[in-house]
């Protein structure tokens, strides 16, 4: 017999996702025992790790055909089993996979889904839940109608704790098949482009992001000494981003990456209304402009009025020192 | 290559959003979905190429029609509005139902794209719910068309996902969610505006569409968003530091040190 509320442990080459043991986390405050559902090749190994953040019973999908994450054979399989044991609950990390695989499931089992939410509980088995609209100029309390199921959530990253992990908490693995056979599945993954060493934006807990104050794509040299100092991951502003100085992939806001780091320091950017809603709920804003007046100071919970080629690198040298670099 | 492009209007980015007496008011006009540009501007690229035909699709109200004239204005061949009061209050997957049977209705669609999202309700849920509906390849968040064989009907994209890049290939028909670093959304030409002003809308009732009753519209959706408030305000204001960049940056450090955000 399974748990009413079910996690969805999304893995990529062997590493589970920081937003999946958030997910456990957030499972464990609804009360109830949680099953996690663990999809992929060679990865029984992880159900250790899934188990000491939460979970109390982890059905494994070892399968060729699940090696990546696919919405044709993670839906299929997922719907299988909700049908077969029936969960009240289903969260997952609001990541690309975990986007396509609740909407994909929503249509499978007739549900709808709750994407990106901030806030979670349990009241009388229905869940409520809080969601920001608007690029988060609003927020949203969501939930299902009466009768509607099961209720499907996802969960925005770094919203919910991650739980620490605890080596003596135990929990039972159940094997489970794949329910699609390859030549049922019309999406076939031929490779992958992954730059290295690059911190995964929406998962740091430190962003130095620049903008169109840097100047240039040399002007992100500073920015990266001081992301790479602290171990953070790098951001933009559009403006920085359009002018072709680095990649869409380090985009944050409106119409980039939405992030919620305990750290975030913007150098040289103004703080307009969109370039906010990627990171408004960043724990501890920092901004160093030359512009007094810019508005991302009205935001900041510490600011430095002044040149960012002259109080970056001396960041970074001061950091270096402190964490003995 | 027949394509489909769908298209949401929703207030400019820029608005002032806010709530007045439960309902949500914006101080700037409504325009095409931001994130959609992208796929407008692939959809007629795809045309470009390959011959064929870009129709733009929209549940929306009748203001939405300016929304579709956007998409004329820059390319697209036609434009229909799905309309309906019995459509309001549909949430992202009766959404999905509505516009995987338009699509259908269309017939002999080889390619659906859509936005990454819509910035008002901000699910991103739209493009693989409809994926799904119509059993076609599932091909989101693709950041460049690598290769379309429209005679094999084969398809080759990359996706981007929070690791990398994904290249995947898949059978026509398919979905494809687009992200901005896809293109360069074009601006309506001139000629392209005077055609949208004269374009003729297409509009599609529910009833056109054969939908069923219990699957659209508040009634036929599975959520709820019972209420909706600003959130609450940042706390405090900025502490400016000041002094040489050695002894701003040595009081910074001790200050984020002593916050525990390092
Ligand atoms: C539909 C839509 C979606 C958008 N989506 C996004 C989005 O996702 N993300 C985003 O960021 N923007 C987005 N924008 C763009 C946004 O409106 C702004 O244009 C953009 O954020 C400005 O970037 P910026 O702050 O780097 O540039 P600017 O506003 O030009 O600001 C540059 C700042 O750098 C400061 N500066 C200059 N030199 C120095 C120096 N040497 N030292 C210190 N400070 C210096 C200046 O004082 C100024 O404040 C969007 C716009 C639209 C219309
Ligand atoms: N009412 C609608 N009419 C047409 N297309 C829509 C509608 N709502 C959403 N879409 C499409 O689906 C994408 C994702 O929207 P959403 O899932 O609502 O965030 C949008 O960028 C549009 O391409």
């Amino acid at each position: 017999m399974t748990n009413n509320t079910w996690v969805f442990i999304e893995q990529f080459k062997g590493s589970v996702a920081q937003a999946s043991l958030e997910a456990l986390g957030a499972a464990r405050t609804l009360g109830g025992g949680v099953t996690a559902l663990l999809f992929g090749q060679g990865v029984a190994g992880l159900a250790a790790t899934v188990i000491a953040h939460g979970a109390d019973e982890v059905l494994v999908a070892d399968d060729a055909t699940l090696a990546d994450f696919r919405v044709e054979p993670y839906a299929a399989l997922a719907a299988k089993l909700a049908r077969e044991h029936g969960p009240a609950v289903l969260l997952a990390g609001a990541t690309t996979a975990g986007r396509d695989l609740f909407g994909a499931l929503a249509v499978d089992l007739g549900t709808g889904c709750l994407a990106d939410v901030i806030g979670l509980k349990l009241v009388d088995g229905l869940v409520q839940a809080v969601k920001p609209v608007y690029a988060g100029k609003l927020l949203s309390d969501v939930s299902f109608a009466a009768g509607r199921g099961p209720q499907l959530v996802t969960l925005r990253p770094r919203a919910f704790a991650k739980p620490d992990a605890d080596a003596a908490r135990t929990g039972t693995v159940t094997p489970v098949a794949a329910a699609l056979a390859e030549d049922a599945i019309g999406v076939k993954v031929v490779d992958y482009v992954i730059e290295q060493g690059q911190v995964s934006l929406t998962e740091a807990k430190i962003i130095v992001s620049g903008g169109r104050g840097v100047g240039g794509a040399e002007g992100f040299a500073p920015i990266r000494d001081l992301a790479q100092t602290l171990g953070g991951a790098m951001g933009a502003s559009r403006a920085a981003v359009d002018a072709g100085w680095i990649p869409y992939a380090h985009q944050v806001g409106q119409t980039g990456k939405t992030v919620a780091p305990d750290l975030y320091i913007a150098a040289g950017i103004s703080g307009s209304i969109q370039h906010q809603a990627g990171m408004r709920s960043s724990k501890v804003i920092v901004a160093v402009n030359k512009d007094a007046e810019a508005p991302i100071f009205k935001l900041a919970r510490y600011g430095v009025v002044g040149d960012l080629f002259k109080i970056v690198p001396a960041l970074t040298a001061e950091f270096k020192k402190r964490l003995g670099k | 290559m027949n394509v489909v492009v769908c298209v949401k209007q929703t207030p400019d980015s820029a608005a002032k959003i806010a709530v007045e007496g439960g309902k949500v008011t914006w101080d700037a006009g409504l325009v095409l979905n931001p994130w959609d540009e992208y796929a407008v501007e692939e959809a007629i690229r795809l045309k470009e190429k390959h011959g064929g035909k870009a129709t733009a699709l929209c549940l929306g109200p009748e203001s939405a029609k300016e929304a579709l004239k956007t998409c004329v204005a820059m390319g697209c061949d036609e434009a229909i509005l799905v309309t309906d009061s019995a459509l309001e209050g549909s949430d992202a997957l009766a959404t999905a139902y509505v516009l995987a049977q338009a699509i259908q209705k269309l017939g002999a669609v080889d390619v659906a794209l859509f936005g990454k999202q819509a910035i008002d309700g901000d699910t991103g849920l739209v493009p693989i719910a409809v994926a799904r509906r119509l059993g076609w390849a599932p091909l989101t968040y693709t950041v460049q068309i690598s290769e379309i064989d429209a005679g094999a009907k084969t398809i080759k994209v990359q996706r981007l996902l929070e690791q990398g890049k994904q290249v995947v290939t898949a059978k026509l028909p398919a979905v494809i969610g687009t992200v901005k670093e896809l293109n360069e959304p074009r601006y309506p030409s001139f000629m392209g505006i005077r055609k949208a002003a004269k374009a003729n809308i297409v509009i599609w009732s529910a009833a056109d569409l054969g939908l069923e009753a219990a699957r659209i519209g508040a009634a036929g959706s599975a959520t709820r968003w019972p209420g909706i408030y600003p959130p609450p305000a940042r706390e405090g204001t900025v502490e400016l530091i000041d002094g040489s960049p050695e002894e701003v940056a040595a009081k910074l450090a001790d200050k984020l040190i002593a916050e525990k955000v390092i």
